[in-house]
């Protein structure tokens, strides 16, 4: 059994490799600063694919696929001397193009040459079970004796032992992107998004067009996320309180382009008037798009049908460019610029003035946006 | 209960539906003895085991136990466990992934806290005292076959038992393996166990047993010790023939004669398979009908599954008429010309949910290729042909195959490999369980196939029916090719001696 | 009097046949739900002509929706029908494998840049190179299966648990867009024609797959080898070979189903594409009465089932039902599914058949 589990893994990655193979070939033309970076992702596909398997049967080969992967860091450490180590723990890149950005984001942020030596863990969800993948990550990241711990944790709940052995091993810890349910005391800063704010931007904008009636439909993401949460509320309550403000449709997409498509597709064939979508990321403004295209419905700027997405994918900041939408919310990936102020901070001796650090997010218009606006916003 | 009886069965009557499994079966165990349980198939072996071991009930009879007032009644193997009996199959039923104390004592514990260390000490002053090669804190999984079938029987020992049930333990072990298994049978004959031993294997049987019980029709045929029974004797109480007044009589229809100078169809030089036969020679004639005959288990399936290609083929070199062949796998000996009718028809034979249609053309349209199916039509007008050909009952050529009795299964299957236009037919048991009329037709078929120039290679569990059709016959014992019998020699006396063997 | 008791007997056998017919209980249920949809609002069966934003015309309305929706899950039910008839379980990541060949496609197309100005590569090229490693992946767990011997499911756990990941990785996590509207015929409309395109693809899928089990021994082989491997080899099949071959063909039907799936939104999103997309397709199967065990299987009956599901899963969009509840939906037509189907409930049904008819008789 062992044996044919062995065979069996080395045959999943022998197949990862050569899809790799000939995706390399293919990349001469791209950038040359793209490939370190895809060098880098590829144990990081391969590897929860191994971990899923080697509980089961302890496949040697796994074990000794993934520690390689993360124990780079501390070896040069050892070589260099005074480098920052930092351990940084994030959801898999292929979630969605704002973890990508992300991802990307804080690779270009702590290199060498900015002083800082990285290690990366990756829970994906699609995979198995996300967290508990985290906190294995995270138990190996201090163990190895990591300076600082960034999160972005898959789930809220199930980190207090861990951060409190980070603690006490003297890492520590800040959190990107999503907060967790543990003590205060636990972490030195916590970076992230106030979607409830995003929400509220994008409802305000869109009270700011001044419609006669408002005949929304809305797009929800996956329910019970947080960004799902915060974008929901405000449209609620806005609803709630308006009289000229009509949820016609209100149905979760799950951040699918498809099923919003779907969802468009059957409010429109049923005839059900409307002139908003309010679509909580691009993807699923996306779908909404390709229906109301398909029926002939006119949207963007000064037509029939407003359309507002999040996340600003440059794609979508490019729809909004060419005045096709007609609102984009940013949720900001670009993290590392605060995490890097924060370490700063703690390095030299200080506490960072706020615990919780909310970025700054823009919404844009597609009358006032720009090109660079598009390029420097766009993920 | 008298003297050192154990185990006593009288007058056990078992039916299952149309059938009358055992019919007024006495059996006898004594103290410290091992006793063989024989029959061919169909004989009720194995109905009287369950029935002891409380699987099945019974009809009528008794049992009695020693140390028991009157009868016992046994409700289920659990029951049976209780009361001292005990059983080891011939595939081992321990899980291999644990260890072989905890092997030894699952399902046996009474509380819900386990004394480990206990356990594991108990295991090896057991293991020890029979002499078995392994230790208590080693994962069953990593001892050899016969190891696990004695620690198999260490547990079933243990657990105090009278009776101990060794079910064909012998069938996938070594000689050397076998050896170590009869001394602890041995020893534990000495330890006054009784020991009811089920095998094929005559050679076992002689080499370690006491007393044989011999059953046939579901029926007792007789107790017998084994100085008092020659084995040629044995062989004719298992198939229900007389040695001393057959010898001189020939079958009344008389088998075709091959012509004398016909070119051999097939030869095999050494062939041997991975089914754990002795590589064997052999040949069949333009026109021949031979047969394979022996024990059952003895290896003639084996050595025609060899022939076909249906077991790995390991070893030995085949010639089709004359020319050399490589058979790997039954595609190989399709395409030469041969044809394979397979002993377990539900099995290998019938692929039950298609119909009687598909059936008959699927061996046919394989050789075809797979981008020429039969037309409709075609098929039609095939399965019609030969339904009418074989007098197959059927409610139609649509009807799953499933549905059919087994003859006309079997019927379906022969029409199968007929429609290969096959020069080289080999019929394992075709006769095995279906009605009688089946069977006649059966024989006189490959009969008037083989005048028209067919090679036919014959196997049935009935000597009757092999010296019926045959004109030479390979005798198989213990999976070895033991004797070749033609001409006069084909008569029961002589062939029963040859299957018996030795001199006894 | 002789001449209408024939008729009324020619007339229940004509029943019995439709009944026992497998495309019975998925059609049956078709019908239930346009009877629900007739009784709830007719207005679903309207099917209006307009012109889309390009000016090109198209048809719209529920029926349409779900024939174009549908037509994924129906090229998948192909392949799933055969592979659940030769290896006897399903294949749960054709998700994934979607994921992994519409990220080729687009990989072929982009060359490697997010977002160009033009196609790098011709769309059938791209289509043919997906096809290729769709098949190859199909091959890897047919080969598990075949064999390895692992159970179906278990097997395809694998690629289930990694595809995703390997199709983010193909294109380097980038999502890349087309813009070439050429790119958006395939899941939506091609100038001139009211009929989406999806459908042309997935009825040309049938007719293949129709064509293929007339000239070919396809569907005598899967299901001899499906009901009785050992029979199978000693009549000189090779029952590895068309379990994998089996795969092979759902390994295409996933590379179609991927090309419609990116194509209709120019993009790809890695994690939700195609999602749960392997469920539908296996309820598609069952729910055309073939035994999931494999075995004798009816074509027809699972291509009917997929639309069963997609004809559901509109229905509850347009009753505003949350997305969210859907699989709480698709469980309960499964469970009904599996209890009619369980031999005990035959059973009490023909018992109780007969019983009306002796009966009637009596009376």
């Amino acid at each position: 059994m062992k044996k044919k589990l062995a065979v069996l893994l080395t045959g999943a990655m022998v197949m990862a490799t050569l899809a790799g193979c000939g995706g390399a070939s293919e990349e001469a033309a791209a950038p040359a600063a793209e490939a370190p970076a895809a060098e880098e992702e590829a144990p990081a596909a391969e590897a929860p694919a191994a971990e899923e398997e080697a509980p089961a049967a302890e496949a040697p080969a796994a074990e000794e696929e993934a520690p390689a992967a993360e124990e780079e860091a501390p070896a040069a450490d050892a070589a260099s001397g005074d480098l920052i180590t930092v351990g940084i723990i994030n959801n898999d890149p292929s979630e969605s193009g704002y973890r990508t950005a992300n991802d990307a984001d804080l690779k270009a942020a702590f290199t060498e040459e900015n002083g800082y030596s990285a290690s990366f863990a990756y829970g994906n969800p699609a995979v198995g079970n996300a967290n508990e993948d985290q906190v294995k990550a995270a138990q190996q990241f201090i163990q190895d004796g990591v300076d600082y711990l960034l999160l972005s944790a898959a789930d809220t709940a199930g980190w207090d032992t861990v951060l409190q052995d980070a603690q006490d091993a003297g890492v520590q810890v800040i959190l990107f992107d999503r907060t967790i349910d543990a003590d205060e005391s636990l972490y030195a800063a916590s970076i992230v998004s106030d979607m409830d704010k995003e929400g509220q931007t994008a409802v305000d904008w869109l009270a700011s067009q001044n419609l006669d009636t408002y005949n929304i439909i809305h797009l929800q993401g996956q329910m019970g996320s947080a960004a799902q949460q915060g974008r929901t509320k405000a449209l609620d309550d806005k609803v709630a309180a308006e009289a000229n403000w009509n949820m016609v449709e209100q149905q979760t997409a799950s951040w699918n382009a498809e099923n919003a498509q779907q969802i468009v597709q059957s409010v429109i064939s049923s005839g059900k008037e409307f002139n908003v979508i309010y679509a909580e990321n691009d993807d699923m403004a996306k779908g909404a798009v390709a229906a109301l295209d398909a029926a002939n419905i006119s949207h963007g700027v000064g037509k029939d049908v407003i359309v507002m997405g999040f996340d600003c994918n440059k794609w979508a900041l490019e729809e909004l460019l060419a005045g096709n939408w007609n609102y984009d919310g940013q949720c900001n990936p670009f993290q590392s610029s605060y995490i890097d102020d924060v370490i700063k901070t703690l390095e030299s001796g200080g506490t960072p003035a706020e615990k919780v650090i909310i970025m700054d997010e823009k919404g844009f218009d597609a009358t006032t946006i720009t090109q660079e606006d598009v390029d420097n916003y766009g993920i | 209960m008298e003297g050192n009886v154990v185990l006593k069965m009288r007058n056990i009557h078992k039916i299952f539906p149309g059938v009358h499994a055992l019919q007024g079966v006495d059996f006898t165990l004594r103290k410290g003895e091992i006793h063989a349980l024989m029959g061919e198939n169909g004989a009720g072996k194995s109905t009287l085991i369950k029935v002891l071991t409380g699987v099945y009930g019974k009809e009528d009879g008794d049992i009695f136990l020693d140390g028991t007032e009157g009868a016992v009644t046994i409700h289920s193997p659990q029951d049976a466990q209780k009361m001292g009996i005990s059983t080891v199959y011939q595939e081992i039923t321990l899980c291999p992934n644990l260890t072989v104390a905890e092997n030894m004592f699952i399902g046996r514990t009474e509380g819900a806290v386990q004394n480990w260390k206990k356990m594991n000490a108990d295991t090896d002053r057991i293991l020890q005292s029979l002499d078995i090669p392994a230790k208590a804190a080693q994962q069953l999984g990593t001892c050899s076959l016969a190891v696990q079938q004695m620690i198999a029987i260490a547990r079933a020992v243990d657990m105090e038992c009278k009776v101990l049930i060794l079910d064909e333990p012998t069938s996938s072990l070594d000689e050397q393996e076998v050896e170590k298994l009869f001394k602890l049978m041995r020893d534990l004959r000495a330890k006054g166990v009784g020991i009811i031993f089920v095998t094929h294997f005559l050679e076992q049987v002689y080499a370690v047993c006491d007393r044989i019980t011999v059953m046939r029709d579901g029926k007792l045929v007789g107790e017998y010790e084994i100085e008092k029974l020659p084995r040629v004797q044995l062989v004719s109480k298992m198939l229900g023939k007389e040695v001393d007044d057959l010898s001189d009589i020939k079958s009344e229809t008389k088998a075709y004669q091959a012509e004398k100078d016909a070119a051999p169809v097939f030869e095999a030089e050494g062939l041997v398979s991975n089914a754990g036969i002795k590589p064997f020679d052999f040949h069949i004639n333009k026109g021949e009908v031979n047969g394979f005959t022996g024990l059952l288990g003895s290896g003639r399936s084996e050595c025609v599954r060899a022939i076909f290609g249906a077991d790995r083929v390991t070893g030995g070199k085949v010639k089709m008429k004359g020319k050399d062949v490589k058979i790997a796998k039954p595609l190989d000996a399709m395409k030469n010309g041969i044809a394979y009718l397979p002993e377990d028809r539900k099995v290998d034979g019938i692929v039950g949910d298609l119909s009687v249609r598909d059936n008959i053309i699927l061996a046919q349209q394989v050789l075809k290729g797979f981008f020429k199916p039969f037309s409709k039509a075609e098929a039609n007008k095939v399965a019609d042909e030969y339904i009418k050909l074989l007098n197959i009952k059927t409610a139609s050529k649509d009807t799953p195959i499933k549905s059919l009795s087994g003859g006309n299964q079997q019927k379906v299957i022969l029409a199968r490999w007929l429609f290969t236009h096959p020069e080289y037919l080999i019929l394992d048991e075709p006769t095995r369980g279906i009605d009688v009329g089946t069977k006649v037709d059966i024989q006189k078929l490959v009969l008037k196939l083989a005048s028209e120039g067919m090679s036919v290679t014959f196997i049935s569990s009935e000597l009757d029916e092999m010296l019926r059709t045959c004109s030479r016959l390979i005798v198989m014992r213990d999976r070895k090719a033991v004797g070749e019998l033609t001409g006069d020699d084909l008569n029961q006396g002589t062939v029963m001696n040859t299957i018996a063997g030795g001199d006894k | 009097m002789a001449n209408s008791e024939t008729a009324k007997t020619s007339n229940a056998g004509f029943i019995k046949n439709l009944i026992r017919n497998q495309c019975f209980i998925p059609l049956a249920a078709l019908l239930l739900l346009a009877l629900f949809n007739l009784i709830a609002d007719p207005s679903f069966f309207r099917i209006t002509f307009g012109y889309n934003s390009a000016g090109n015309p198209v048809l719209s309305g529920f029926i349409i929706d779900i024939i174009n929706n549908g037509s994924e899950l129906a090229i998948l039910a192909i392949g799933m029908t055969l592979v659940t008839a030769a290896s006897g379980g399903q294949d749960i990541s054709v998700g994934a494998a979607i994921a992994i060949a519409g990220s080729v496609i687009l990989r072929v197309l982009c060359g490697g840049n997010a977002r160009p100005e033009t196609l790098q590569a011709p769309i059938i090229v791209a289509f043919l190179v997906a096809c290729v490693v769709a098949m190859l992946f199909g091959a890897f767990n047919g080969v598990l299966v075949a064999y390895f011997k692992i159970q179906p499911m278990i097997a395809t756990l694998i690629l289930y648990t990694a595809g995703r990941s390997i199709a983010a990785w193909i294109n380097n996590n980038e999502l890349p867009v087309i813009s070439d509207p050429r790119f958006a015929y395939f899941g939506g409309f091609i100038p001139g024609i009211p009929i989406p395109t999806p459908c042309f693809i997935a009825v040309a899928c049938m007719i293949v797959i129709a064509i293929v089990l007339k000239v070919t021994n396809l569907r005598l082989y899967t299901q001899a080898v499906g009901i009785n491997q050992s029979s199978s080899k000693l009549n000189g099949l090779n029952p590895e070979m068309i379990k994998v071959m089996a795969f092979v063909i759902l390994g295409l039907c996933v590379a179609v189903a991927g090309l419609i799936k990116v194509s209709r939104v120019s993009s790809i999103n890695y994690s939700v594409i195609a999602k749960d997309i392997e469920m539908d397709a296996i309820l598609a199967v069952a729910l055309g009465g073939n035994a999931l065990s494999g075995g004798k299987f009816s074509m027809a009956a699972s291509i009917i089932g997929a639309f069963v599901i997609q004809c559901l899963t509109t229905t509850l969009y347009k009753f505003g039902v949350s997305s969210t509840a859907l699989p709480a939906y698709k469980a309960v037509v499964v469970i009904l599914l599996v209890i009619v189907s369980a031999p005990t409930v035959r059973e009490w049904f023909s018992t109780l058949t007969k019983k009306m008819k002796l009966s009637k008789e009596v009376a």
